[in-house]
């Protein structure tokens, strides 16, 4: 019905619109190209300053063979068990209307902006007395821990968009509850499972922390292989060619999730109270909501418990800096450092991403412009594929000449942690200005708005809460982002989850207390800022 | 003439590359106060003609002539869209579902920057027009298929437009409420003295809002008269069979 | 991308990061940069009282642990991040060195007192001057012992008898300065030939290998402040202090003096840099009392200095060993690769 699937051009190119789309698309492009193309690309090419040689040589290691399998197979299994067991809980913070909804929804979501560090000591405390530590199985459920919240949220949202009448013609035509899920739901779900399925995958293929701290030395990926060879053993031809793999792998999977996302219809379906038919869905989802809080409240414990029985002590001690002055700042000026660099996080991460979603939404009227869209399009969710230390390296052998000789500069944090969060900006606003018809766009230009106008008027209106909700989101990623930070961060201005990693890594009591302590703040700020996202009632936040 | 169309023809990219005419090398006239409908089957080409002349498709030179749009005779094929004091409704309403129904009729106003007060009393004025009094402060996703219309009739004639293009403004609505519309925008565009053009799929239609009916056949304008002339003397057999005669 | 697009391309990116409410700062004399690890620190005031004294501004700047500490500046070599580096220490000193990143400078107020902690000539000594140095020894949990009523252990070789089996718990030495660092103690102590039949028995007698300190210490030692139930641990010899509680005058756990391994840590000047004279005065500076005396409360080690003063904790309950396990640098470097694969082989089947 008309234009929306009509190839039929609908841009006209006066030369304000092409400044427009040099810009538009020239912001976003040079950013990536400047932060993370650029460092990224120079850092592999020292790696392969000999010549190409490295990958024969690198691949009859027996060592790597068993790394990349190692790596592909431990993410493929994270990401089957994470669909097993989002579906039931998407389905019920989705579909289903109850009290508290919203902060279940925030709660499931925060494992995936903990601290790894954290998280790593609360999972091996838990763990240490049962046969499942150090094994697979334990990685394998701190990978669901931390990647579950994609699956719950993307698929979640899907489903509030699908019309529940065909369930119910279904139904009506006598077929059971199961027979309904199998045959007309999970097939509707099929693009968002594939999807969120993907980027669990691509997460738990680049996972770092968690491996090492979970996995003891026995399994490694990729990703951890790659920080071993760069920073212990300076190989970076070995490096470089791991990168390499790990950037095809990646782009090889995206080209995967892009087929597979489609079209997605944005149609929030009203949620209806639950039935008795809902009943193992529920029991399911309490389950797996519960498997996730137990690691939370383990920390909320530990953070209650000083030497004298629990209090509120090792709160107290966060406005001072440690047994023994541990930290160059008390706690809660790192707190204030995090608040100001996710900040500046956000707001260019969302400047960018916004740009870019407002171009990808178009579409072009050549077919090479489109691919090569596309191929934008994509490039946006590399910064997630590719490892931190080599990004964090790439920054110190490129950013060195004026002008951005940014090395020592503070903005390099916020940059960094700005990749982070650009992915999700542009998953969160762009079905949402895709989802706009052209045509409302065309009354407005008709009526006398002028192309600006009608930017401003029709798209960034429509856009305008997405953004806001966006911006929560991309502000707790920066939040918790410590990998690139811990690798640029001036000392002297060290954010929060650098001054966690540092007193979890001293000892005594009290340091260890502060430490976690200080996690618990951390999550505290970031269910907040979540919950506030959840109120806005943006069904896409998050989802891929 | 006050609208002269002269050798519109647009091609649009298939898959693959190749590119087909959406219409080709049409010209139409229209005098001021005249209403126009464009019938056709669906697939005709007749939308993407309305498309053309509001300046929203980029038209094609051929052998025949070079694509253009005059407007009391001056040239405004190069006229950027917003500029040419034109309005257009959709069959669907396009309303901006974030603001008001007031806020809707207003957007054209508030474009042209007219006093607050004089905005009020002209929405007031057009809401009754439509019959719509007292809806101002409503939400447009509360209201509706006829009375989104009759909003989006209202926001398109609030600026008191030069043309008024209305693409399948009626189909989307049930047949008594069509018919019921379809009177009144007769009579409104009638009482405002308003030039439109018109398009449709349903002669019905056609026949009860315009004064003449051009017909669209396969991107091709084949025929131009008033009601009478093309239903009595369909100029082609295709024609012929369209119209059910 | 064409050229035009590029330029209005950076030009914006310029604009987002001015939006951004950031701009590289600008002073009118260029403050001297500090390249350091993560875990460097001093009190409050100290790098002021260089300031003062010289005029010259100081910026930190980290670059994770010492490891990548030496790679950046490896790979920063052509254009360095830059003047003075603080952080290598003599597991990765020869690689600094062998790479050139280090202008040839040593305080000149080193005295032979400080002699013990100078690397070997070609190796650092021309380049590098000793600011601290920590051991790395097994800790043992003193209460766990004395409640069981077993002796406890007191050296490498007590760790595969029998008695102690499924007690010890240490790092990974691929992934853990404390784990590489205790691999280098049992290389030292059994040689070339003994070290990996030794590491084969101490897995054999249930050792327990965690990716890093945290782990190993919180989550499986038994100490006071930890969560777990084995008795001995590779850590430091400063950390028996952090268990003593306030006004006690026992420490509940302590280092095995015949176990360690002495990391110590060595500053430079950056080769390239534009400031050769500001850069040999904050060498001298972090040699000097002033940062000495702030060491061990700042950053747990022990000043080199000879006439620096220690805290009360250091000189009541953390012991230094008399005769720590040394490996060469050079060799280190060399065969680092070799040892850990081998030792990933035994102790991470």
């Amino acid at each position: 019905m008309g234009s929306n699937s009509d190839p039929v051009t609908r841009i006209r190119t006066s030369p304000g619109t092409v400044i427009a789309t040099v810009l538009g698309v020239g912001v976003p492009v040079a950013f990536l190209a400047v932060f993370f193309a650029w460092p990224v690309a120079a850092m592999i090419g020292r790696g392969f300053a000999d010549g190409l040689g490295g990958f024969g040589e690198v691949f009859s290691r027996p060592r790597t063979i068993r790394l990349v399998g190692l790596t592909l197979g431990q993410a493929a299994l994270a990401s089957v068990v994470c669909v097993m067991l989002g579906l039931p809980v998407a389905h019920v913070l989705y579909r289903l209307r109850f009290r508290g909804r919203a902060i279940v929804r925030a709660l499931v979501i925060l494992p995936f902006v903990l601290p790894t560090v954290v998280v790593g000591v609360a999972f091996r405390t838990l763990l240490r007395d049962t046969p499942l530590d150090g094994t697979f199985a334990a990685i394998m459920m701190a990978l669901v821990f931390f990647n579950i919240a994609v699956v719950v949220r993307t698929v979640g949202s899907a489903w509030e968009g699908l019309d529940p009448r065909q369930e119910d013609a279904a139904r009506v035509l006598g077929a059971s509850p199961a027979r309904v899920f199998f045959t007309i739901t999970l097939p509707r779900l099929g693009p968002s499972i594939a999807a969120a399925a993907s980027i669990v995958f691509l997460f738990c293929a680049t996972a770092f922390g968690v491996v090492l701290v979970l996995g003891g030395t026995k399994f490694g990926t990729i990703e951890t292989e790659i920080y071993l060879l760069t920073t212990q053993f300076l190989d970076l031809r070995a490096a470089s060619v791991l990168s390499v793999t790990q950037l095809v792998i990646v782009v090889a999977l995206l080209a995967v999730v892009g087929r597979v996302r489609g079209s997605t219809q944005r149609r929030v379906a009203a949620a209806r109270k639950p039935r008795r038919t809902d009943a193992a869905a529920i029991v399911a989802a309490i389950l797996v909501t519960a498997a996730l809080a137990i690691p939370v409240l383990s920390l909320v414990e530990r953070s209650l418990r000083t030497s004298t029985g629990y209090g509120l002590a090792n709160y107290a001690l966060l406005s001072g800096t440690g047994t023994r002055n541990a930290l160059v700042v008390p706690v809660w000026v790192a707190l204030g450092n995090s608040l100001t660099t996710a900040v500046q996080a956000t707001l260019i991460a969302v400047i960018i991403g916004v740009v870019a979603s407002l171009v990808l939404s178009r579409s072009p009227r050549s077919p090479l412009a489109r691919r090569a869209l596309a191929a934008f399009d994509g490039a946006l969710l590399l910064p997630l594929g590719v490892s931190a230390v080599t990004v964090g390296f790439g920054f110190l052998i490129t950013l060195n000449q004026p002008p951005l000789d940014l090395r020592s500069s503070p903005i390099l944090v916020p940059i960094a942690q700005a990749l982070v969060a650009l992915p999700l900006v542009v998953r969160t606003v762009l079905p949402v200005l895709r989802s706009i018809d052209p045509r409302l766009r065309e009354s407005a230009a008709v009526l006398g708005a002028a192309p600006w106008r009608v930017l401003r008027d029709v798209d960034l209106s429509i856009v305008a809460r997405p953004v806001l909700a966006a911006s929560g989101f991309a502000f707790a990623v920066a939040l918790g982002e410590f990998g690139a930070t811990s690798f640029l961060a001036r000392p002297d201005r060290p954010t929060l989850p650098v001054v966690i990693v540092r007193l979890i890594g001293l000892p005594g009591g009290d340091n260890l207390g502060m430490a976690i302590a200080a996690s618990v703040v951390l999550a505290g700020v970031t269910v907040a800022a979540i919950a506030l996202v959840e109120r806005l009632r943006v069904d896409t936040v998050g989802a891929f | 003439m006050t609208l002269d169309a002269e050798h519109l023809t647009v091609s649009y990219l298939r898959e693959k590359g190749r590119s087909a005419l959406a219409i080709d090398d049409v010209s139409l006239s229209l005098d001021a106060g005249q209403v126009l409908a464009v019938l056709g089957p669906s697939g005709s080409g007749k939308s993407t003609l309305l498309r053309a002349i509001a300046g929203l498709e980029v038209l094609d030179s051929t052998v025949t002539g070079t694509g253009r749009v005059l407007w009391e005779g001056v040239d405004i094929t190069a006229m950027p869209v917003h500029k040419r004091g034109f309005a257009l409704m959709f069959q669907d309403g396009q309303l901006f579902a974030h603001r008001s129904v007031a806020s809707n009729v207003a957007y054209a106003l508030q474009i042209a920057r007219m006093p607050q007060l004089e905005q009020r009393d002209r929405v007031a004025e057009l809401l009754a027009l439509v019959g719509l009094e007292g809806f101002g402060d409503r939400r447009v996703t509360e209201l509706s298929g006829g009375e989104q219309q009759r909003v989006a009739l209202a926001r398109a004639l609030a600026a008191r437009p030069r043309l008024l293009l209305l693409d399948e403004p009626l189909s989307s609505l049930d047949r008594e409420l069509r018919e019921r519309l379809g009177r009144d925008l007769r009579r409104i565009l009638v009482e405002t003295g308003t030039t439109a053009l018109f398009v449709t799929h349903d002669q019905g239609e056609a026949v009860l809002v315009a004064d003449r009916i051009a017909i669209m056949m396969d991107s091709h304008l084949v025929q131009i008269g008033s009601a009478a002339e093309v239903l009595e003397a369909p100029a082609t057999p295709e024609v012929e069979r369209f119209l059910g005669r | 991308m064409e050229g035009t697009s590029l330029k209005y391309a950076i030009i914006a990116g310029a604009l987002v990061l001015v939006l951004a409410g950031c701009s590289a700062p600008s002073t009118d004399t260029k403050p001297l940069v500090l390249v350091t690890h993560d875990s460097f620190a001093l009190s409050e005031g100290i790098l002021e009282q260089f300031t003062e004294q010289t005029g010259l501004e100081v910026q930190v700047q980290s670059s994770g642990d010492a490891g990548q500490l030496v790679n950046t500046l490896v790979l920063t070599k052509d254009s360095p991040l830059g003047d003075v580096v603080f952080g290598i220490d003599n597991t990765f000193a020869s690689r600094a060195v062998e790479n050139g990143v280090l202008a040839d400078y040593s305080s000149k107020d080193l005295t032979s007192a400080e002699d013990q902690y100078l690397l070997p000539e070609g190796q650092g000594r021309e380049q590098l001057t000793p600011i601290d140095n920590g051991d790395v020894c097994v800790n043992v949990d003193h209460e766990w012992f004395a409640e069981k009523g077993i002796a406890e252990p007191t050296s490498l070789d007590d760790l595969i008898k029998p008695e102690y089996k499924d007690l010890f718990v240490t790092e990974a030495a691929n992934s853990s300065s404390p784990g590489l660092a205790f691999l280098l103690a049992t290389i030292a102590k059994y040689g070339d030939d003994g070290w990996q039949d030794y590491w084969t028995k101490l897995m054999a007698n249930g050792t327990k290998v965690d990716a890093g300190w945290s782990d190993a210490y919180y989550v499986d030692f038994s100490g006071p402040s930890s969560e777990g139930d084995r008795p001995i641990v590779v850590s430091y010899a400063s950390s028996p202090p952090f268990e003593v509680p306030e006004g006690a005058t026992v420490a509940p756990t302590g280092a095995l003096l015949d176990t360690c391994f002495r990391q110590t840590e060595y500053a430079g000047v950056i080769a390239g840099t534009k400031n050769q004279a500001g850069a040999q005065k904050l060498v001298d500076f972090l040699f000097s009392t002033t940062v000495q005396n702030d060491i061990p409360e700042t950053m747990y080690v022990y000043p080199v200095n000879a006439k620096a003063t220690l805290p009360e904790s250091f000189t009541k309950f953390a012991k230094i060993a008399e005769d720590p396990f040394v490996v060469s640098p050079g060799d280190i470097d060399k065969n680092r690769e070799t040892w850990l694969s081998q030792w990933a082989a035994i102790a991470t089947p």
